[in-house]
């Protein structure tokens, strides 16, 4: 089936790119499905991924009643190409071990914690009622993952190492966070928005209080990796989505 | 509003209002407080339902469960709108639904949902002795809305419904 194109507006992209980074996340998560490390972690994760999907949904129904081309979800989650996700780099990035996803999940929550929280004030009634559901499931998530990175950071040399790994690994992508370019900006003078900005000092509260606790070191600032908000990709995203997409690609309409 | 409509939306409202949650079949959706409201139109009726978790599966079969009740009862074939805002939170669920919850064997959420510390501690009752000497097994249960925790006192493990 052929991709849509849509005719984006700022607040169209704005919405797209939070459910885009809600999905992408959400699919990472479904992707450890039955080869989780303990049964508990099976539930927590699907749980996550479940959460986010569900935030993906509402975010890509509101899209779509932005556009008001007919387009529901499902044709904005199926039908758009790799260059038209607007998510984050960081969301996808493949699984890796059970450390990095553990280390994704907290960067990535220690964010949207603070973000859904003052994103209950947006002058958009619908932002503001989905950012009231998303922020109390984010607060589980933000909890969940942290306690795992202090476990694993403050366990066995082993575990240790892999943590450390991952922060090296996933760093450069937590510049992208915090990035505003005119989309935003728009947003955020509309009262839309927050501006990510505003948050930066509160992410780096929580990731260094659960850091110390795990005996981790902070990472240091250094080059960070851009793109995902324009649509600019690391390899991994395409897998991805031939994985979502190829159902609605091969027999379009399909239902179930 | 004329008598009719007023009574056939009570009707209605009690008839939907009776459709039981899928996953903890002994609260029906009255008592999650997931349904909103019931409004009576020239072109039939509407039933707004309001989602618990983003992602609750329940809510296609709940929407579902709706219009078969509905029409069963001879009141036509309802439009179900799911309608976000004001957000629902565990502080809706009523009285009631909490107790029956108790009785099943799941540990009701507690009232006032409020901010969790990053590394909190909730003190959860037993449901089956009473007991406060319980721990969490996983924040993470058999549903989006369950934790799984265990009485260190009469050794029973438990579902809690998470506050929200």
């Amino acid at each position: 089936m052929t991709s849509i194109r849509l005719a984006e507006t700022p607040l169209l992209t704005y919405v797209l790119r939070r459910a885009d980074d809600a999905l992408v996340l959400g699919h990472r998560l479904s992707e450890w499905c039955g080869k989780a490390p303990l049964m508990e972690e099976e539930m927590a994760l699907a749980n996550m991924g479940l959460d986010l999907i569900g935030q993906a949904r509402a975010l890509y129904t509101y899209a779509g009643e932005v556009e008001a081309k007919g387009h529901d979800e499902d044709a904005l989650a199926y039908l758009r190409d790799e260059r038209a996700y607007r998510n984050l780099l960081l969301v996808e990035q493949p699984n890796g071990d059970f450390a990095l996803t553990m280390v994704r999940q907290l960067l990535y929550a220690a964010f949207a914690d603070p973000y859904w929280r003052a994103m209950m004030a947006s002058r958009d009634a619908t932002l503001a009622a989905i950012a009231a559901k998303a922020e109390k499931e984010t607060a589980y998530h933000l909890r969940h993952s942290a306690e795992w990175v202090v476990r694993l950071g403050d366990g066995t040399a082993e575990s240790h190492a892999r943590i450390v790994r991952a922060l090296e690994k996933l760093w450069p992508f937590t510049g992208e966070l915090f990035e505003t370019d005119d989309v935003e900006r728009e947003m955020i003078a509309a009262g839309i928005a927050v501006d990510p900005a505003a948050l930066r000092d509160t992410w780096r509260g929580t990731v260094s209080a659960v850091l110390a606790r795990a005996t981790l070191t902070m990472p240091e600032d250094g080059w960070m990796q851009s793109g995902g908000r324009g649509g600019r990709h690391s390899e991994h995203l395409g897998h991805l989505l031939a994985e979502l997409q190829s159902m609605q690609r091969t027999i379009p309409g399909a239902t179930w | 509003m004329t008598p009719d409509r007023e009574q056939l939306r009570e009707t209605a409202r009690r008839v939907a209002g009776a459709v039981a949650d899928p996953e903890i079949p002994v609260l029906t959706i009255a008592d999650l407080g997931v349904l909103r409201d019931v409004r009576v139109l020239d072109t039939g009726i509407e039933v707004d339902i309001t989602p618990t978790y983003c992602g609750c599966p329940a809510m296609t079969m709940i929407a579902l469960e709706i219009e078969l009740a509905l029409e069963k009862a001879g009141l036509g074939r309802p439009k179900v709108v799911t309608v976000l805002s004001p957000a629902w939170t565990t502080d809706w669920m009523t009285d009631e639904g909490r107790a029956k919850l108790k009785d099943y064997g799941i540990a009701p959420p507690p009232k006032g949902a409020g901010r969790r510390a990053l590394f909190g501690v909730d003190t959860v009752a037993c449901p089956h002795c009473g007991a406060t000497d319980t721990a969490a097994i996983a924040d993470f249960g058999s549903t989006a809305c369950k934790a799984l925790w265990r009485c260190n006192a009469c050794r029973e493990p438990f579902d809690y419904f998470k506050c929200h």
